[in-house]
């Protein structure tokens, strides 16, 4: 098992997210951010493992990681992501979208922008529209989607105080999160197990396309795209079951597997190791599914006496694998074939682990328990 | 009742006056609201304006502190791992499991405690270091208690082994020495320093006999006229027995080895040895255990229990559990000599030498406002078996007595109470009831908090619960016309009636614009569609909607009839269904069979022939407003009717024939 760092931050995690490396940097990543929820005062904090952990002999990594500044944030943090290296969104209860800065020399944050109220409830039994909550956000510089509980979309770009367009009415229900296809289109999931295509360039405000479960309505919580194929989307809900799809065909996801006891509440594919991806939930358990085709071909030492027998084999399997590669293990996966490797990331404990990033070989990961989990050394 | 045994604190309300003024209070789970009363008093003189302000009378103040959330998070997952740990391992191994799970409770109260002395040590704000200084010192108590506790309860050493625990305990909490040697040994002449013998002494005191010696010597090197005393004391300390628990050496044999050892002290002091340096002779006095000695040390024994631990390793370290607390009775009388009372943390760890469980959560109940500290360590002497006859006369035992107060301080905090959750699941008796009653207090104002909630009570299978969370989710959604995301709500609690009312909400909606609203959430009910009646009607009405719209009519046509002749259709719709019906009348081609035609006209019949005798006024007021409206319609009906079975019998004739 990764060797994980523990460290109780008194306040309830809600959303853990890397700093994105420099192009071209070969340091690893020694930045993350945090968001708190539920606290009567909830902050957005700047976390570094860099200066303080040292790696020991064994290339173990060691120390805590240290605080270098936090800013208040009103209501809880509901989705957070980095817009580029300094800047921070978060997505607020109080149905806020903001930016905060993070000003590396001085170690402050500052806000750099609000919309205030930017999802919010209207009818006509509340002349003055109450705020919803906003739910989900995701970035795609300079561009900033968000979504929100009262199942409206917005448009924002970064430096631009106007709203570029909204999508009224989005969903009937809940949206929970949202995710960028290309750079003209998102996918939202919402409460009532559906997960629907948006493009921008369409005006009105009906979906491109829809995607449904079958049978029970069961809510997502989250999705995520496949970073080099672009059209498989993985999701979680709240039956804890992972569902991958295939947005170019049907309507139906193409694989649903059992995962979690409860709530699925993230699920992210490594950004350049897509063949593993990697799923928390509210039953407190962080999980690491490895799909790579490596783990069925990785010889064992009982085949050595008949290696040539296996190079044989393994010639004629190239050109399945080759069909393999190009297809993602996740659209061959097949339950039966076993291909898929799950191992279980942290001890057992009650309270649920809301939100995981990984970035190379590091992941960070934020608790009920309020304790921040991190690793270096993810495929050691 | 039991009497009380202090006069319980007073805590003065600022802003009201007491004496003049009446209070008015209101309890809370954890908390009390005082404010001051308009009740007139007598002399008008004293009136005046009152306090404006509505206090918050908190009891245990030590949750909103941010450092002890780390203790709380950090003690409640090594609670829920002795919850589940193994009842079934063989003695051995269980003992040292739950002297292993102590072990950790303990080092999570040091982490704390180190935190804390950090802030009280680096922060500027004086009152702020009072607080963070105070805390240490509870901090540190609550480690010395515990510590004892986990020596006397869990370990249950034996005679022998138990004076080494308590030699430890004594070297782990009262550690200055450590500093003193630290500042000896960095000066030019370690054995000019005024504190030299202290150190020595000290160490002798705690019976670190290696450390001692290694500082003698340096006397021995540095001092000619005392090397031979010197070397004399230090084969007196090289000598000394020390009993080994893990070895095969007997309790008799050790016992006679240190009578012989003792016997060889004596002798020196008599013969006066020492008696040219007073340091020497004192410190072979300590170990011959001369109390007179030992009191002379007082500032370096710091308190009470050291001097009983030091005492008790010169005299009796073959001390049996059961004789302990007669030695640390008289240690407590001769320290204090009649000057000082003893304080409560003196009575807690008194308790805790008579083996007086009950007593030692008592006396720390009484002083402290933390459950904390109770709850955890009566959880774990529980697990030891040793709670069984302690019964209380109210409530449950003991431990969950305390496990509910701590949990429902865990529930008054704003986000503490997710960890109460898993204490009350380890109430057998009376945990479900007071989760219940908690649980739906929690204030939800997003829906992941609600989501969350709602897990709690769905694991636990407490119906009641998910259902009044999920109908104020719902309801919140209809006041924010969030009619889809209400539905949904009553979809997950299987609230048929909520689901009516939503779906009338939907048809009116549709009566009043012509069209639909959240067509995704209806188009794709599925089986959630047979939760309530109306419901049902609205998913297949829409269906109906959908036939005609891909001009399916013969099927569209079908549909509409079944929804009346079923009996699904709520009786104020049937017009609206009737009138749905007539562009299918008017169809060119035939849509509607004879039959069908029969019943629609029944349907019809059913409907006039109800609406004289509405039962409900309104109704029947609405009906007459539209009166001309609806004779009308009526009529358009019979006659689109008429047409359409006189063309239908036709037709089918021509089929027949």
């Amino acid at each position: 098992m990764e060797k994980f760092n523990a460290k109780f931050v008194s306040q309830k995690i809600s959303k853990s997210r890397w700093r994105p490396l420099p192009p071209a940097s070969l340091q690893l990543p020694d930045v993350f951010a945090t968001g708190s929820w539920d606290n009567e005062e909830n902050k957005v904090s700047i976390w570094s493992i860099g200066d303080f952990g040292s790696l020991n002999a064994d290339g173990d990594y060691e120390g805590d990681h240290q605080l270098l500044c936090d800013i208040k944030h009103n209501g809880d943090v509901l989705d957070m992501q980095f817009l580029d290296q300094e800047r921070i969104v978060t997505a607020s209860s109080s149905g806020s979208v903001t930016i905060f800065r993070h000003h590396q020399n001085n170690q402050t944050l500052s806000v750099n922008q609000r919309w205030e109220r930017a999802h919010y409830h209207s009818g006509p039994d509340i002349p003055s529209c109450g705020s919803a909550p906003c739910t989900g956000i995701v970035c795609n510089n300079p561009e900033i989607v968000s979504v929100g509980e009262d199942g409206r979309i917005n448009l924002f770009k970064a430096d631009s105080k106007k709203i570029l367009r909204t999508i009224d009415n989005a969903d009937s229900s809940t949206l929970h999160a949202v995710t960028f296809l290309r750079t003209t289109e998102i996918m939202t999931v919402n409460s009532i197990g559906q997960l629907k295509m948006w493009d921008f360039r369409q005006q009105g405000n009906e979906p491109s396309q829809i995607f449904f479960l079958t049978g029970e309505k069961v809510p997502l919580y989250c999705v995520d795209r496949h970073p080099n194929q672009q059209h498989i989307v993985a999701t979680g809900g709240q039956d804890g079951m992972l569902s991958i799809w295939d947005v170019r065909q049907g309507s139906l996801p193409l694989s649903l597997l059992e995962a979690h006891d409860a709530e699925m509440w993230e699920v992210h594919f490594h950004p350049s190791n897509p063949d593993h991806l990697f799923t928390c939930s509210e039953d407190g358990s962080l999980w690491h599914w490895n799909a790579s085709s490596d783990i069925a071909e990785k010889p064992s030492f009982l085949q050595l006496a008949g290696r040539r027998n296996t190079t044989l084999s393994r010639s004629t399997l190239d050109h399945s694998n080759i069909n393999q590669s190009l297809m993602s293990p996740w659209l061959s996966s097949d339950p039966a074939k076993g291909h898929m490797e799950i191992t279980s990331l942290l001890p057992s404990q009650t309270l649920s682990v809301n939100s995981l990033d990984i970035l190379g070989q590091c992941l960070v990961c934020g608790t009920d328990a309020e304790a921040i989990h991190v690793t270096r050394q993810l495929f050691a | 009742m039991e009497e009380l045994d202090v006069d319980p604190p007073v805590t003065i309300i600022p802003g009201v006056d007491s004496k003049k003024r009446h209070m008015g209070f209101d309890w809370g789970p954890e908390e009390l609201l005082v404010y001051e009363t308009c009740y007139e008093n007598k002399r008008r003189a004293e009136r005046g304006i009152g306090c404006p302000f509505i206090r918050i009378v908190q009891r245990d103040e030590d949750i909103y502190s941010p450092v002890l959330r780390k203790l709380f998070n950090e003690s409640h997952s090594i609670f829920v791992g002795l919850q589940k740990s193994e009842e079934e391992l063989p003695s051995k191994s269980r003992k040292s499991q739950l002297v292993r799970v102590s072990k950790n409770y303990r080092s999570v109260i040091r982490a704390c405690m180190e935190e804390m002395h950090q802030l009280a040590v680096s922060t500027r704000d004086a009152s702020l270091t009072t607080q963070y200084t105070s805390q240490v010192s509870v901090l540190s108590a609550m480690e010395l208690i515990w510590n004892l506790c986990e020596v006397l309860f869990i370990e249950v050493a034996t005679a022998g082994s138990l004076l080494l625990h308590l030699l430890d305990w004594v070297q782990l909490h009262v550690c200055e020495v450590d500093n003193m040697a630290q500042e000896v040994l960095n000066s030019e002449s370690p054995t000019k320093h005024d504190k030299y013998w202290n150190v020595i002494t000290s160490y002798v005191l705690q019976g670190r006999m290696d450390e001692a010696r290694q500082m003698l010597a340096k006397e021995a090197i540095a001092t000619a006229t005392s090397r031979s005393m010197c070397r004399i004391l230090d084969g007196l300390m090289k000598k000394m027995p020390v009993f080994n628990p893990g070895g095969t050496q007997i309790l008799t044999e050790y016992e006679l080895k240190w009578q012989h050892w003792h016997e060889e002290c004596e002798r020196y002091v008599q013969d006066g040895t020492f008696a040219s340096s007073s340091h020497l002779e004192s410190i072979c006095k300590i170990l011959l255990g001369d109390e007179a000695a030992l009191l002379k040390q007082k500032e370096l024994l710091t308190t009470w229990y050291h001097f009983l631990v030091s005492r008790l390793l010169y005299t009796h370290p073959m001390v049996k559990p059961a004789e302990l607390h007669v030695y640390a009775q008289s240690s407590l009388d001769m320290f204090l000599g009649g000057d000082n009372s003893p304080e409560p943390l003196d009575n807690i760890l008194m308790a805790a030498f008579e083996f007086d469980i009950l007593q030692v959560i008592k006396e720390f109940s009484i002083t402290s406002s933390n459950w904390w500290f109770v709850a955890h360590l009566t959880d774990l002497l529980d697990h030891c078996q040793l709670l069984q006859s302690h019964n209380l006369y109210f409530g449950s035992n003991m431990r969950e007595f305390l496990l509910l107060e701590y949990a429902s301080g865990l529930f008054a905090h704003h986000s503490l109470w997710q960890l109460g959750v898993d204490y009350f699941d380890h109430c057998p008796e009376l945990g479900r009831v007071y989760l219940e009653l908690h649980i739906e207090r929690i204030p939800l104002n997003t829906e992941k908090k609600a989501l969350k909630v709602l897990r709690i009570c769905e694991q636990r299978q407490m119906g009641e619960q998910v259902r009044s969370i999920c109908k104020s989710m719902a309801m919140k959604a209809v006041r924010n016309n969030r009619l889809g995301s209400a539905l949904s709500w009553s979809i997950r609690a299987k609230d048929a009636a909520f689901a009516t009312l939503i779906s009338d909400r939907f048809l009116k909606d549709y009566c009043e614009h012509g069209r639909f609203s959240d067509l995704d959430l209806i188009d794709n009910l599925g089986p959630a569609m047979l939760l309530s009646d109306r419901l049902t009607f609205l998913g297949k009405y829409r269906e109906f909607h959908c036939l005609y719209g891909k001009k399916c009519f013969s099927e569209a046509a079908k549909l509409l009839l079944s929804l009346m002749t079923a009996r699904i259709a709520p009786c104020s719709f049937w017009m609206t269904l009737l009138m749905d019906a007539l562009p299918l009348l008017e169809q060119k081609q035939v849509i509607f069979s004879a039959e069908q035609t029969y019943e629609l006209m029944r349907c019809l019949e059913d409907l006039t022939a109800v609406t004289p005798d509405v039962e409900e006024t309104d109704e029947k007021r609405l009906r007459d407003d539209g009166d001309d409206d609806e004779t009308t319609k009526v009529e358009m009906l019979r006659l689109a009717l008429a047409r359409n079975l006189a063309r239908a019998i036709v037709k089918e004739g021509t089929l027949d024939g």
